[in-house]
């Protein structure tokens, strides 16, 4: 993934303590990292560029940077509304959220594989009410007071 | 019989609806009792902890502090969830701060979250509580002679919070081999499947797919095995996709390794969600039933 990245993870190290903040945090990198961890567990200075990939893309969010050359981002927001919405992800609601925030019409390209999930009982239309949903919602809410955000 | 706290995840009751019904299937004959965690809500997964590191750290702890409650280790054969869960855990354990911050928030319902908890994988569960020994003596139908490839995917092995090698590890093969099945070299076991970037960046995610495929296939597998809802659905759903865009032929069943355990014990298919699984798994059930025939009946998804 990382030919897909602005500047691979190494370069991103360097910008950081070269202090090129918005370059960071403007940029498509962290983005592409897929989360499986074969390169934390490879190194033998125990960095972690998993962590550091999710830290980065948190303080993107925080700070409201637009990232442009990835959908990824996208889709993450999906899922977290999702799971803010139900207590539990909607796989179907998600994929929906995720094309209208990005191309509604590329969901045509989706319909294929959708329309296998959905005739093998695999992607129901509707969720169940999760009864811990406002629980959930609650406990997010006292955690942002005190946290001030 | 061995009781357990079960947290099936989201996608076990979806997308996964095959891993969720033949984990229910195989859990009693293999004297696991599960008791479904009441009101578990969604664990925030990688999503939630790449938008907002803090916040997804109190998604997960509301149902680590009520499964605590029950006094039993929380068991999930999801692989996303169990590192959600145990990488929340250990950041709690690592910010005692931040543990008194999230149990402020958890006081609004109640709940208080002592980390006195063991999150575990229920591919743990099967290979060091039940064990490949004691489930080769439940099998009722040997599998033999069928090719699997074990298949980890990345969070099953990493970050490393079970015992298994990161890169080659071996408690899925035993799982295998313990049904009769020869568990094929395959190297590629725990490289990654693209995860949820197959749904943003799918056309990266297909090269990795088919890597997986074309390895699983050049070692002689009749079938891929997974404990991961996510791999599952990349390498099932979308085998097609990769067909059209590689111009390949790939035409590999995947199969949860509750669906394979459930064929070994003689459960009926349908019960192990066989019928929900994209490439179809007809072929592979006809050589079973050549090879073995059933004390019960053939093999028939309809």
């Amino acid at each position: 993934m990382a030919s897909q990245m602005e500047y691979p993870p190494r370069k991103i190290i360097a910008m950081i303590r070269a202090g090129m903040r918005d370059e960071v945090l403007s940029s498509n990198s962290m983005w592409f990292c897929l989360s499986c961890h074969l390169c934390g567990c490879r190194c033998p200075q125990k960095v972690k560029p998993t962590e550091l990939a999710h830290a980065l893309e948190s303080l993107a969010t925080q700070y409201g940077y637009r990232i442009k050359r990835t959908r990824t981002p996208a889709m993450y927001h999906s899922f977290v509304d999702s799971i803010k919405d139900n207590g539990r992800v909607h796989e179907f609601g998600m994929m929906f959220r995720f094309y209208l925030r990005t191309n509604p019409l590329a969901a045509l390209k989706m319909l294929p594989i959708g329309l296998k999930l959905l005739l093998h009982g695999r992607m129901p239309l509707t969720l169940k009410k999760v009864k811990g949903k406002e629980d959930l919602s609650r406990i997010i809410q006292k955690f942002r007071e005190s946290r001030g955000t | 019989m061995k009781q357990y706290t079960y947290y099936p995840g989201c996608s076990a009751h979806a997308t996964a609806i095959g891993l969720g019904l033949s984990v229910e299937a195989v859990a009693k004959p293999l004297d696991m009792e599960l008791i479904e965690l009441e009101d578990w809500t969604c664990c925030g997964s990688t999503p939630y902890g790449s938008l907002d590191e803090l916040e997804s750290i109190v998604v997960a702890a509301r149902n680590l502090a009520l499964a605590e409650k029950t006094g039993l280790d929380l068991v999930t054969p999801c692989s996303s969830c169990y590192v959600t869960l145990n990488r929340a855990d250990i950041q709690l354990e690592d910010h005692p701060h931040l543990l008194a911050q999230v149990n402020e928030a958890l006081a609004v319902s109640n709940l208080e979250y002592h980390r006195n908890l063991r999150i575990r994988h229920l591919v743990d569960v099967l290979v060091n509580d039940i064990t490949p020994e004691v489930i080769a003596t439940k099998v009722k139908r040997s599998l033999h002679g069928l090719k699997v490839a074990p298949y980890y995917g990345c969070q099953l092995v990493r970050p490393h919070f079970g015992t298994d090698d990161t890169e080659f590890p071996q408690s899925l093969d035993r799982l295998v081999e313990c049904l009769g099945t020869e568990a094929v070299y395959f190297p590629l076991k725990a490289r990654c499947c693209g995860g949820a970037l197959i749904i943003s960046e799918e056309d990266l995610a297909l090269g990795l797919i088919r890597k997986l495929l074309d390895n699983a296939l050049e070692n002689g597998a009749q079938c891929i095995t997974t404990p991961c809802p996510l791999c599952q659905t990349n390498l099932d759903a979308y085998q097609s996709r990769v067909n059209s865009k590689f111009k390949t032929h790939y035409n590999l069943p995947v199969l949860f390794i509750t669906q394979l355990i459930g064929l070994a014990l003689d459960i009926d298919p349908v019960a192990l969600g066989l019928k929900t699984n994209i490439v179809s798994p007809g072929a592979m059930l006809n050589y079973i039933d050549n090879h073995t025939p059933s004390y019960h009946s053939s093999l028939k998804l309809n």
